[in-house]
């Protein structure tokens, strides 16, 4: 339920707004870099790969300014209750984004050593993974603008289909690699570049979970662990 | 609504049932039930004139001295009715000890400002344990190295802090059960304060202290549980962690974030 109640210091309420106005930039700037990054692959596009490289920096920034504002805010401003929460998970999502947008920096340097060996047809359903991934951040982060826990239960359920990816283009790529070993070192990369995605959205899951405390006081229950996808038993069933 | 506050766990000490407080025609406290827990610090908080203090007041029967003030309802100090008739309200007084928010000692030397009650309730059988009882307290209280060599000064040329403590000094003297606290530290400078709550977090366990605050870091740094007054009515009552970091009710959550009005 968003709380659009006032406190009585007004400072205190410019400084939430600019912390949330914090996280929704870093968060954009997350998500951007993801669909980038994906877009250099298909398009053996270097320089725009370069260019998601070059700004992560901007995010790792974002994270030291959130981190600032937010210790200021507790010391200054003594937080209680949902403020305190906000704050926290505030503290908490900057350093999931930070990751997040590692993962798009590495995507986007697998990209650019991809360029250089054989174009592989699987690299093609990669970009619809990334896509999910990327609205997962979207979502989490929208939840936390609006303090919506409903949204953010729906990211929680959302991760099932990006691990179902996960393990589809897992199962594909080892064939692929069985069949023609010239195709190893990209299919190599194009499995950590999906595992990166997987891991994105699992991210984004604990964006929400921080959303669903942060609004509401409760722990989103722990989804089922058992349809995690696990690199082992999968490779076992495609060995078998 | 929580009227009815759930026991706490442990032993309790007070139990008060369906209080209410009427000054003339003003209802000043609104059936309000608490049980009051021996091992805990428990916080009252609220804003101005929600019934907190009023409320500490029933605890000792200090609103007996307001001429207008009229009390319905029970409250019970380990099963006895504290209203009974035959109660003896010194007696009382001295199981519920108080503090008030200025200090306030007698004009009297350090020494007598702990020594009297004491000595009026016989509790001592001579100089000698009169001394021993006066140096217990004052070491309870954290003053006895300060003032150990000047007994016999004024106990008002003390610092505010000092004399607080003294004041702290003089309840514990008499050995009670309970003591009540009404916003001991808005006096005294945040070192003085910090020495008061210390002390609080000691006498804990020893006495079940009460203590009303409007300072709310305080009540989430010396208490264990928590009651929100407002408007005469108890809204929450609870563990302290939870009010400060989850509290069920939306009064609750918009008074402690500085939401409220």
């Amino acid at each position: 339920m968003p709380d659009i109640s006032k406190h009585t210091v007004t400072a205190f309420d410019d400084e939430l707004s600019e912390l949330r106005a914090l996280i929704s930039q870093m968060g954009g700037m997350a998500e951007a870099a993801i669909g980038e990054a994906l877009q250099a692959l298909v398009r053996r596009d270097n320089n725009l790969a370069l260019k998601v490289i070059e700004n992560d920096h901007r995010i790792d920034a974002l994270e030291i300014e959130i981190e600032s504002l937010a210790v200021k805010i507790i010391a200054l401003r003594a937080p209680m209750a949902d403020d305190l929460r906000e704050i926290i998970a505030a503290l908490k999502i900057s350093s999931v984004l930070e990751r997040i947008g590692d993962y798009a920096k590495n995507i986007a340097k697998r990209s650019v050593e991809m360029a250089e060996s054989t174009p592989i047809r699987p690299v093609n359903i990669v970009p619809e993974m990334g896509r999910i991934a990327a609205e997962m951040v979207k979502m989490s982060l929208d939840a936390f603008a609006a303090r919506d826990a409903r949204l953010a239960r729906q990211v929680q359920e959302r991760d099932k289909l990006v691990d179902d990816f996960y393990t589809s283009l897992f199962r594909t790529l080892l064939t692929y690699m069985m069949e023609n070993p010239h195709h190893i070192t990209a299919a190599a990369h194009l499995l950590f570049i999906a595992k990166h995605l997987e891991r994105i959205g699992d991210h984004a899951t604990n964006v929400a979970e921080m959303v669903y405390y942060s609004a509401t006081g409760q722990h989103l229950e722990e989804r089922e662990r058992a349809d995690q996808p696990s690199d082992e038993t999968h490779l076992k069933r495609t060995d078998s | 609504m929580d009227q009815t506050a759930p026991a706490a766990p442990g032993t309790t000490k007070m139990i008060a049932r369906d209080v209410n407080v009427y000054y003339g025609e003003t209802h000043a406290i609104k059936n309000i039930s608490i049980d009051i827990g021996q091992e805990h610090v428990t916080a009252f908080i609220g804003p101005s004139g929600c019934g907190k203090s009023t409320f500490l007041r029933t605890l000792n029967r200090m609103n007996d001295t307001i001429d207008n003030a009229r009390f319905e309802g029970r409250i019970e100090l380990d099963g006895e009715d504290i209203y009974a008739p035959d109660m003896d309200v010194v007696q009382l007084r001295a199981r519920v000890g108080m503090v008030f928010q200025k200090p306030n000692p007698f004009p009297k030397s350090i020494f007598e400002n702990v020594a009297y009650g004491p000595r009026i309730h016989g509790l001592a059988a001579g100089k000698a344990e009169l001394d021993q009882i006066v140096e217990r307290s004052l070491r309870r209280a954290g003053l006895w190295e300060e003032v150990k060599d000047r007994l016999q000064d004024s106990g008002t040329a003390l610092s505010g802090g000092q004399q607080q403590r003294l004041c702290i000094a003089r309840a514990i003297a008499v050995d009670p059960e309970v003591i009540l606290m009404d916003e001991p530290c808005s006096a005294l400078d945040p070192i003085a304060t910090a020495k008061i709550e210390e002390l609080i977090h000691d006498l804990r366990g020893r006495y079940a202290i009460v203590i009303v605050t409007h300072n709310m870091q305080q009540a989430a740094r010396v208490s264990q549980k928590t009651a929100f007054f407002h408007l005469g009515t108890l809204v929450e009552y609870g563990d302290t962690s939870d009010i400060f970091t989850n509290p069920r009710e939306t009064r609750t959550k918009d008074y402690i974030t500085g939401r409220y009005g």
